[in-house]
């Protein structure tokens, strides 16, 4: 028995924030319908990497990545008769799904209150830049721009240096899963109240939560955090450091003063790690450029895994900051199910993100690869919404369904 | 959403989060630390003496002390878990095991209890037993390696972020579970890694190596992996700091390139080569580092003249994607933040308070709230097990053998 299973989604979701929360859905057994047009499809499908040479709506791998177990119904919003098609998804779902900019589900009939005019006890998840109210509300972006305004950007960086930017759409991450949260908490509610809601995450407001400490710290003290590249206050050393070969790297984090001595005596030969000025926290952060400098020797001597076994058998946390090719050999990774290899109609065999987190009854499991645009429209038109055969004609020459 | 459901939390910072988003949606949820308080208490940073990072993340949980490693507070941690729904714990692999208290136990005082586990690396495989940082975390996760300058090692983000995510997951799967029992009365051991729980930050870059065998790296200030063309900048200098943008191909990319340059061209900014360029058909996959350079330096130029402030309204006037890098007192003075009645403020004196993220999620019937503060040392001790029918005097008994 899967978790989810009867339970009908909509799911009208684009990019990454959107379609990752809808992802947990189709995971855990939902019938998850992707609603999506060739005539303005989603940029993640022609985002790379692309098996194609020219980017093409159903070789991206990373659509494929973050979609898989859903179907894919093509349906054309912009059509004049395209609101019928809509009833009857309305009608049919349990929760209806979005991420876009506030204004176009209302555009359609589809926020909540034309919602819950056909479907009272609906859920409507909207996920978006900065919340379905307030004066900023209809402003559009990524989460990869998004993120300078979170705070995130600007104490990720060098102290010397300009900000960087945490890799990717970072608020999409959060985003996602807690808006799983809020869904899986109303659908639980649902379950026992029979009652629907209406669910408005913003991006910004989500990724706050995962600032909380430095939000409070500054209200009371006036402090901005700044930039400190990998150090910290409560661990010495506590960085990332050069290993044998080309750019392999291994990181390394020493907070208690029993770590510092299995440390020292992992590094054996190293006279060093046992001298009085790194013999506590507070010396080691006064003398750090010295011993980040001496660590990075002890280390760019050793292979960046040999560098972590040696460190963990002492009671050491440390761990090989693992490339992309790393990640997919890793054994405790695969043991997990964190990827499934799947078979996507037009890519072939591709990776998928799968399971987060594991429900032994009641696994996560992969079913299907990520749809291509369509490729479940008459599936879905026949015999998920119980369309009569002459009616899904009418639709498909009428062009709606594309 | 969750009222009547109780969870006890057990979790050092790797859980925290997880007990914070369960009460959070009004689950019953009680921290339950070693007598003398949680080590965790002096997790920086620090305010007023006070662990920001411990109030941050234990609001909405009520608080007592227990010793689950003595036998007397053993058995009165089976008592609280008989009358619960959910238990998380982040301990090492095996440690409830071994006092007796691991899934099989539990389950024994209540057949339908949800146990969310939370670890490093893994319940099991070779390494299991290894410990973890955040920093650790992310970089085994495949973050790390993504983040930083070319010439300089790689970097995480400049806050602690993976506990945040693990919780956020074991939350998430606790929810899965409790869904699920509501339909069949069972519970179930479910589990969650640190590990784990930060790979889909990776985005495209394990893709990126399957399919094409690209090894997406590190880029600064620029973003590489986007498309198969050069690292594009992100993060643009203004006159008083940062703003954030990303030039994107096609129609797209069109609708906030095109009025950016007509914009720069109203003051006079933008080169012939910009204000002819056809946007529609610009294709960022085949870019090279040169027309970057070429198509970047005039917008450099350009953002330069202005404050972040002044970019970002005009920006949202005509449509432009472009943010401003925010510090923490230009978030706490957002008005979109402020609008949306977004934060919530305690009252430290007249003219000040402290000021604690709101809401996760904006819900119209059952609404988050902040409805307590973090609990002090042992605060519910009293209440929690007195409800458990345990007496003034075992109490005193207790708290003298140091169990509670």
């Amino acid at each position: 028995m899967k978790v989810l299973e009867g339970l009908k989604v909509v799911d009208f979701t684009w990019s990454i924030a959107g379609p990752l929360t809808t992802k947990f859905l189709a995971d855990y057994g939902a019938t998850v319908v992707r609603v999506e047009s060739a005539t303005h499809p989603d940029f993640i499908r022609v985002s790379g990497p692309s098996t194609a040479p020219r980017p093409a709506l159903d070789r991206s791998g990373h659509f494929a990545f973050f979609s898989p177990n859903k179907y894919s119904l093509a349906l054309n919003m912009n059509h004049p008769e395209a609101g019928k098609v809509v009833r009857r998804l309305v009608e049919w779902g349990d929760v209806i799904a979005d991420n876009f900019t506030p204004g176009i589900m209302t555009r359609w009939n589809l926020d909540y209150e034309h919602v819950k005019q056909i479907n009272p006890d609906a859920i409507c998840l909207s996920i978006s830049q900065m919340g379905q109210t307030g004066p900023l509300r209809t402003v559009s972006g990524t989460g990869t721009n998004l993120v300078g305004m979170t705070g995130f950007t600007s104490i990720t960086g060098w102290p010397d240096r300009e900000p960087v930017q945490p890799f990717g759409g970072y608020p999409d991450f959060i985003s996602a899963v807690l808006a799983a949260c809020s869904l899986l908490g109303s659908l639980i509610y649902w379950r026992r109240t029979g009652k629907g809601q209406k669910i408005d995450v913003s991006q910004l407001e989500a990724s706050l939560q995962f600032l909380a400490p430095l939000v409070l710290e500054h209200s009371v003290t006036g402090i901005e955090p700044g930039r400190h590249g990998n150090r910290s206050d409560s661990a010495s050393p506590n960085g990332v450091y050069r290993c044998k070969g080309d750019d392999r790297w291994c990181s390394i984090s020493v907070s208690t003063e029993e770590e510092w001595k299995g440390f020292a005596k992992a590094l054996d030969g190293e006279t060093w790690a046992h001298d009085a000025r790194f013999s506590n926290l507070a010396l080691r952060k006064k003398n750090e450029d010295e011993l980040d400098m001496l660590v990075n020797q002890w280390t760019s001597r050793h292979t960046a895994e040999n560098v972590m076994h040696i460190l963990q058998e002492n009671g050491v946390p440390a761990g090989v900051v693992q490339d992309p090719s790393d990640l997919v050999q890793d054994l405790q990774l695969a043991g997990l199910n964190t990827f499934w290899k799947l078979p996507q109609s037009e890519i072939g065999e591709t990776v998928h993100l799968g399971e987060l987190f594991h429900l032994p009854l009641t696994p996560a499991e992969a079913v299907r690869a990520a749809p291509s645009l369509g490729e479940h429209t008459e599936y879905v038109c026949r015999n998920i919404l119980q369309m009569p055969e002459d009616e899904f004609t009418d639709l498909l020459l009428k062009g709606l369904l594309e | 959403m969750l009222s009547g459901y109780r969870c006890l939390d057990l979790c050092d910072e790797k859980g925290f989060f997880a007990g914070k988003l369960l009460g959070d949606l009004r689950a019953d949820v009680i921290k339950i630390e070693k007598p003398g308080g949680d080590p965790s208490r002096l997790i920086g940073p620090f305010y007023d003496g006070r662990s920001a990072y411990w109030d941050t993340s234990n609001t909405n949980k009520r608080g007592i002390t227990l010793d689950l490693e003595k036998e007397a507070g053993a058995r009165v941690f089976l008592r609280l878990a008989a009358g619960s729904d959910v238990i998380i714990e982040s301990f090492p692999p095996g440690y409830l095991d071994r006092l007796g208290l691991g899934y099989d136990s539990l389950k024994k005082v209540n057949n339908k209890i949800i146990l969310t586990s939370i670890t490093p690396f893994g319940e099991t495989g070779a390494y299991r037993d290894f410990k973890t940082s955040d920093l650790v975390a992310m970089s085994m996760g495949g973050i790390t390696w993504l983040i930083g300058d070319t010439d300089r090692p790689p970097l995480t983000v400049g806050f602690p972020q993976a506990y945040y995510f693990a919780g956020a997951y074991a939350a998430l799967a606790t929810l899965m579970a409790l869904y699920s029992r509501e339909a069949n009365g069972e519970g179930q051991h479910v589990s969650t890694s640190v590990q784990q729980s930060v790979v889909p930050v990776t985005l495209n870059a394990v893709p990126h190596w399957t399919v094409n065998g690209s090894l997406v790296k590190r880029a600064g200030d620029r973003r590489a992996g986007l498309t198969s063309g050069a690292p594009q900048r992100q993060t643009w200098k203004c006159q008083d700091g940062y703003v954030t943008l990303t030039i994107y191909g096609g129609a797209r990319g069109a609708k906030t390139n095109r009025p950016l340059v007509e914009w720069m061209s109203e003051e006079g900014a933008a080169p012939d080569y910009l204000k002819e360029k056809d946007w529609t058909a610009f294709d960022v996959s085949k870019t090279t580092p040169q027309d970057w350079e070429l198509i970047e330096a005039p917008i450099c130029q350009f953002f330069l003249r202005h404050t972040k402030t002044e970019l970002y309204r005009e920006a949202m006037n005509r449509g432009i994607m472009l943010f401003p890098v925010y510090g923490f007192s230009d978030l706490l003075a957002d008005p979109q933040l402020e609008a949306r009645q977004y934060w919530n403020k305690v009252k430290i004196d007249e003219s000040h308070s402290a000021v604690y993220p709101g809401a996760f999620a904006k819900v119209s019937e059952t609404p988050i709230e902040m409805q307590r503060l973090s609990p002090g040392i042992g605060e519910h001790n009293r209440e929690v097990l007195g409800k458990l029918g345990i007496t003034e005097e075992e109490l005193h008994r207790l708290k003298r053998s140091g169990v509670v």
